[in-house]
């Protein structure tokens, strides 16, 4: 498989990749590891006249604590986020979810940015961006702006970003002691997507769930919050039985997918266990 | 004859150093000059007419020397033909044109080809060729394929039926009856799924005509280099002998590159065509559509059995999906292949079973590893475990009660087979013991753990393997001999060449045969060479599939490295004024009875017989044999496999604990090898119990068309397996070795489907169709537990 | 438009202009001519492309020629120094860790990766490095014994063939 032909540049500032996007508009695509871009583009399922490669960008993949947030480059590797002594110290939530996305070598490539910015519902930062409140910086011709996660995926592959925007970082909170989290995960036996993905921050305190996020991706056709089960959980001490009860409801609200490997039913039923398993892992860690 | 380190030693492999370098030559290595690329262009529709072919603006793109559409080709190809016309079974052979002229009868057939000067051209300017079809309606499914109305794939072949194949024995009807009234009857319906081959190369080609010499030279990923030329010249018309077939380093085949395709002969009429060489080499998406696909079987099948578990009778039908066209041994492998081991190693007197062989708008379907024979293991495996069930019976004993004994060998099995050897139940024994079945049976009585639910399944197989008797072979219909040829010859340094007719491709046999021949001729190892694979260096062959290439390759070797040393004997006698009577070999030394100090040494006696200053009379020059070895009976090889399951019912989710195989394949050359083999059978097998299957839509599309969505297994998914083995040497072949390289595949589907069900017999699950993946286990303890 | 890239490959540095589209793959392939890196699949599934790029295991399918520019890599072809095997060739070679050997040279290069990351790694961790190499023949297991005996020799002890 071969992509079509196109025009390569290679910017070496986002000033000059953004004036190149205004140029070309819809015939542009932004290229950074080229982990979702060149398998649609070998499939000719998308055929640019225009490449605009980020990936050459200096400064755009770096990982630093700054206050109660962490800021990671859109060009941060997959392998860089899995290894990030800050992250792993300050949000462990990512390194364990960078950890679970495709293989060593697609994490070796492939970027926190590109992967965002492709906004395919079976990969597995959505769902750690839901429960992490993260926000997207885009940077465009007005400059930069904050997109609140919830905000950014729009739809299936369709985010919040506005042609010639950007992804130039990625903002996480740096998460308190009483915190636990964790990302669990039923992949495809054969593509490694999430088939669901279920991220979880809460905290607990005096043995009750004092605060609680879950993120799921993997089931419907973008990432949620399972609010539901968020409620049912709030105040509530986080025994096997409480959380049973509570993530029967991680679908809820959700349009679930169904597909050859899962129909909606059992998915959303996968849903509820995975949801079920990750609270558990994340409460016994914050421990 | 002392017995030498090498018969039976784990040596390394011989052909490694260069696969570990990057130094190996696979077809997709090679760059001739002036070599074109070639793209097949395939049709998305099952099934259509072709309105109008439009290639002008595939033409004007830069690079592209040529296109040609099916209609171009006419007359210049003869159709592809099938090689294993099955008889008694009224086969219709359809026409398969090389490229589709009128009607396109699977998504995946090709309609035109485009030659351009590099890769990129070629693929840029397939996407130029306009094709309108005129859609028609398709069917997929091989039960409604054969219904009244169904869409007709061949206009010729009523009700898609290629063929009807039966095998009975014994009076099946009679001993229903008695099971009825006095025993236990069991039916149960199985779907047996579609596999994708996946070799990790895909298929490719480089041809290359010489006008002036009339010359074809194709470098070919082929299991068979022989048969392809053989089928080429068929096909192309080039004389046989004008055709050189070299399979160069072949990535992987299990069966998938067996066939003569209709793409290579395209290949092969473009290099023609065009005056340059020309490289053809599918992608991956193309292999999943324009390969062979293996199994798709729809069986519905029915058991007796007394009271004690002693089973009298299998009764039933299979419907076997062929795809659009009739593949090169496709009608052979769900009828020869499948019916005729049935009954497994079991004694079972009545058999009655019919196999419809059904054409549909899907890939062609041929043989797959194991080929008929894992599908006709996991029927009866399948069936032994219900069998069990419904007696409430431990499924050990009904095998134990079953097996055809010891002491019954050679055995004749209803179908007609005669069974060699076999010793079955020190295998079963031993695999138990390895497993803690009764340990694991224990536990399982505690019940489920976090709703984890605790399985142990069984396979106790036989396989026929080591194809094959050419006399059989013609019996049943196969267009070809199944013997093997063989030269051992001896250079005036003392090194050796062998040449084989078989053609490895991983099975590790230029080691294998190296072993065989250092040990009859007592050679260093590294002295010895083996040649394969190509057709103008091996008078002839058969090539490697079936599991033959050791059991009849093999076979052919040392009855030529014999010869040799006769040979040598005779010089040697000669060199040392001895009588040949009085000559004694070993270890590479010819030595006079009695006068130890009086010997010569194979590599004296070699440089001798090149000399040829003085031979012995009526002794020629040189030292080289051949042999052409005809094995009279097929092997069996034998033995029993355990899976051990967990089954998480909350959520399917299936985790495999432990997998012990006790194989016997007889003599052992190289357990380092062995083990080898019966590792990747393993995981195809395993993988079609649990993730493997390809799916179509209603309307003929592959919906499981790339490995994003078809699940070729994984390293993760497996916990290391313990292999053991008994012998029980093959009396008829003269190495007493018996085959290896599919009864991984035969044994371990069953053995991990019956672990799972065994899982679930707690929840009332009886049975589930294969892959067992967590929706379908899901689904059935909900649909179980909704009731 | 075509463009000047400059690449290193097993130390030897060349300058080519390439189309933008060439998949690094083909350039290592037909335009250098190393064919021990092989392509398996579209999908970036099988890794049988697997090279490393400056030291890190990447799929040479998934990366245009242009993006590599600059880059270092080792193939297949550079793993064996002065005519000596690299510890991965020869584990594979001692425990019998390819049959057909397609897969083979991503697969080595892989776990050249995965033993600089993890010098000691467990059975488990050697079956999940390998998530992203594809092979059909070995059943794996062979594949498992041959990196473990990798990391024996890479750490300086004396690798013992597994037990048979």
């Amino acid at each position: 498989m071969i992509p079509a032909a196109f025009e390569y540049h290679a910017p070496t500032s986002v000033k000059e990749a953004i004036g190149l996007l205004q140029e070309h508009g819809d015939d542009a695509k932004v290229l950074a590891g080229g982990h979702s871009l060149l398998p649609i583009m070998k499939f000719r399922l998308a055929q640019p006249k225009i490449v605009v490669d980020i990936g050459r960008i200096p400064g755009l993949d770096g990982i630093k604590a700054s206050g109660d947030a962490i800021a990671i480059g859109a060009l941060a590797t997959h392998d860089a986020v899995e290894h990030s002594d800050v992250l792993k110290a300050k949000c462990p939530l990512l390194p364990e979810t960078a950890a679970l996305i495709g293989d060593m070598q697609v994490r070796n490539r492939g970027t926190i940015g590109g992967s965002l910015a492709h906004a395919d519902p079976a990969a597995d930062y959505p769902g750690a961006m839901f429960a992490l409140d993260a926000q997207i910086v885009a940077t465009g011709p007005k400059g930069s702006r904050t997109i609140a996660a919830r905000d950014f995926f729009v739809e299936m592959l369709t985010t919040a970003l506005a042609p010639a925007e950007i992804i130039t970082e990625v903002r996480v909170p740096v998460l308190g002691k009483g915190t636990g989290t964790a990302y669990v995960k039923h992949a495809h036996p054969a593509s490694g997507y999430a088939v669901v993905g279920v991220a979880v921050v809460l905290s607990v305190s005096g043995g009750k769930c004092q605060k609680v996020a879950i993120g799921v991706n993997g089931v419907a056709g973008k990432a949620y919050r399972a609010s539901a089960v968020e409620k049912a959980l709030a105040g509530q001490a986080l025994d096997e039985k409480t959380v049973a009860a509570a993530s029967a409801h991680a679908a809820q609200g959700a349009d679930v997918q169904g597909d050859l490997y899962a129909s909606s039913e059992f998915r959303a039923h996968l849903a509820s266990v995975y949801v079920k398993r990750a609270i558990l892992k994340a409460a016994e860690r914050a421990k | 004859m002392a017995v030498s380190k090498l018969f039976g030693a784990s040596i390394k492999r011989r052909e490694d150093p260069r696969l570990i370098t990057g130094q190996a030559t696979y077809t997709d290595d090679l760059q001739l000059p002036g070599m074109l690329h070639a793209q097949i262009v395939r049709s998305p529709h099952a099934h259509a007419r072709i309105v109008r072919v439009d290639t002008a603006a595939a033409r004007r793109h830069p690079g592209v020397v040529a296109v040609y559409t099916g209609k171009d080709l006419e007359g210049k190809l003869n159709p592809i033909p099938t090689a294993w016309l099955v008889p008694n079974a009224d086969l219709k052979t359809p026409p398969h044109p090389a490229l589709a002229v009128d009607v396109v009868r699977y998504a995946g057939d090709g309609v035109a080809v485009v030659l351009a000067e590099t890769l990129y051209a070629a693929r840029d300017a397939a996407a130029l060729v306009q094709v309108q079809y005129a859609q028609l309606p398709a069917v997929v499914d091989q039960e409604q394929a054969v219904r009244d109305g169904a869409p007709q794939v061949h206009a010729d072949v009523p009700r898609n039926v290629a063929f009807t194949w039966r095998v009975a024995g014994g009076d099946a009807d009679q001993a229903f009856a008695e099971a009825k009234r006095d025993g236990v009857v069991v039916a149960q319906r199985f779907v047996n799924q579609r596999l994708i081959p996946n070799a990790m190369e895909t298929r490719g080609v480089v041809a290359r005509y010489n006008s002036g010499a009339g010359e074809l030279t194709v470098w070919y990923t082929t299991q068979n280099p022989h048969i392809a030329r053989f089928l080429m010249s068929v096909v192309t018309g080039i004389p046989e002998q004008k055709i050189r077939v070299i399979a160069p380093e072949v990535g992987g085949g299990f069966g998938s590159k067996i066939p003569f395709y209709a793409d290579e002969a395209v290949v092969v009429f473009c290099a023609r065509a065009t005056g340059h060489p020309v490289k053809w080499v599918e992608d991956r998406r193309e292999n999943y559509v324009a390969t062979i696909h293996g199994r798709d079987h729809i069986t519905d099948l029915e058991i007796a059995a007394r009271k004690d578990g002693t089973i009298t009778a299998l009764r039933g039908k299979t419907w076997a999906n062929l795809g659009a066209y009739l593949s090169t041994a496709a009608p052979g492998v769900p009828t020869i292949l499948h019916g005729l081991i049935l009954t497994g190693c079991y004694t079972i007197p009545n058999l009655s079973y019919e196999v419809l062989g059904v054409f549909t708008n899907t890939s062609p379907v041929d043989a797959y590893r194991g080929a008929g024979r894992p599908e006709a293991t996991y029927l009866i495996e399948r069936m032994v475990d219900l069998v069990a069930g419904a007696l409430k019976m431990d499924p050990v004993d009904v095998r134990r009660k079953n097996f055809i004994k010891r002491e019954q060998f050679p055995y004749t099995t209803v179908e007609g087979l005669t069974y060699d050897s076999g010793n079955y139940e020190p295998a079963l024994d031993k695999a138990l013991e390895m497993v803690g079945y009764q340990k694991i049976r224990d536990f399982q009585k505690q019940g489920p753990k976090d709703n984890r639910y605790l399985g142990v399944g069984l396979s106790t197989y036989v396989e026929i393997c080591g194809l094959g008797p050419s006399a059989v072979a013609g019996a049943v219909g196969f267009q070809g001999g199944l013997w093997e040829s063989a030269t051992v010859r001896l250079h005036p340094t003392g090194k050796a060449t062998v040449f084989t007719g078989a053609s490895p491709h991983g099975q590790g046999e230029e080691t294998t045969f190296a072993q065989i021949v250092a040990e009859e001729l007592g050679l260093p190892i590294d002295d010895i060479d083996v040649v394969h694979g190509d057709t103008g260096a091996i008078a002839m062959g058969w090539g490697t599939y079936g599991s033959r290439t050791t059991v009849v390759g093999g076979a052919a070797i040392v009855v030529a490295a014999r010869r040799v040393k006769e040979k040598a004997g005779k010089i040697a006698a000669h060199m040392l004024e001895a009588s040949e009577a009085d000559i004694t070999f070993d270890q590479g030394r010819f030595s006079v009875r009695g006068s130890p100090d009086r010997s010569k040494t194979i590599q004296e006696v070699t440089l001798a017989a090149y000399l040829a200053w003085s031979l012995p009379a009526g002794v020629e020059p040189s030292l080289e044999a051949s042999a052409f070895y005809d094995p009279s009976n097929f092997t069996f090889p034998f033995g029993t496999h355990v899976a051990a399951v967990k089954v998480n019912a909350d959520t399917g989710e299936v985790e495999l604990r432990h997998y012990v195989a006790v194989d016997d394949c007889g003599r052992v050359i190289n357990p380092l090898i062995v083990d080898g083999q019966v590792h990747g059978g393993l995981v195809q097998g395993i993988a079609q119990a649990l993730w493997e299957g390809a799916v179509y839509s209603p309307e003929g599309q592959l919906l499981t068309g790339s490995m994003m969505d078809y699940a070729v297994p994984r390293a993760h998914m497996f916990p290391m397996f313990t292999t053991a083995r008994t012998e029980t040497p093959s009396p008829h072949n003269p190495l007493g070795v018996k085959g290896v390289g599919e009864t991984g595949t035969i044994a371990s589907t069953p053995a991990v489907v019956n672990a799972v069900l065994d899982a679930l017999r707690p929840l009332g699950v009886t049975h589930l169709d294969m892959p067992l993946t967590p929706q379908r286990i899901w689904n059935a303890i909900h649909a179980k537990t909704r009731r | 438009m075509k463009r000047t890239v400059k690449i290193t490959v097993n130390g030897v540095t060349h300058t080519d202009e390439v189309e933008p589209r060439l998949l690094l793959v083909h350039y290592i392939r037909e335009v250098l001519g190393l064919t021990g890196t092989h392509i398996g699949c579209d999908t970036t599934n099988c890794g049988t492309c697997t090279v490393l790029m400056n030291g890190k295991a990447v799929k040479s399918c998934t990366l245009l020629t242009v993006q590599a520019d600059g880059a270092q890599f080792t193939t297949v072809e550079g793993l064996a120094k002065d005519g000596q095997l690299h510890p991965i060739q020869e584990g594979f070679w001692e425990e019998h860790g390819l049959q057909c050997g397609f897969c083979t040279p991503g697969m080595m290069l892989t776990a050249v990766d995965l033993l600089q990351r993890i010098p000691d790694p467990t059975e488990e961790q050697i079956r999940w490095g390998i998530d992203g190499n594809l092979c059909r023949c070995t059943g794996y297991q062979h594949i498992v014994n041959s990196i473990q005996y990798a990391a024996k020799k890479l750490r300086g002890e004396t690798p013992r063939k597994v037990a048979r």
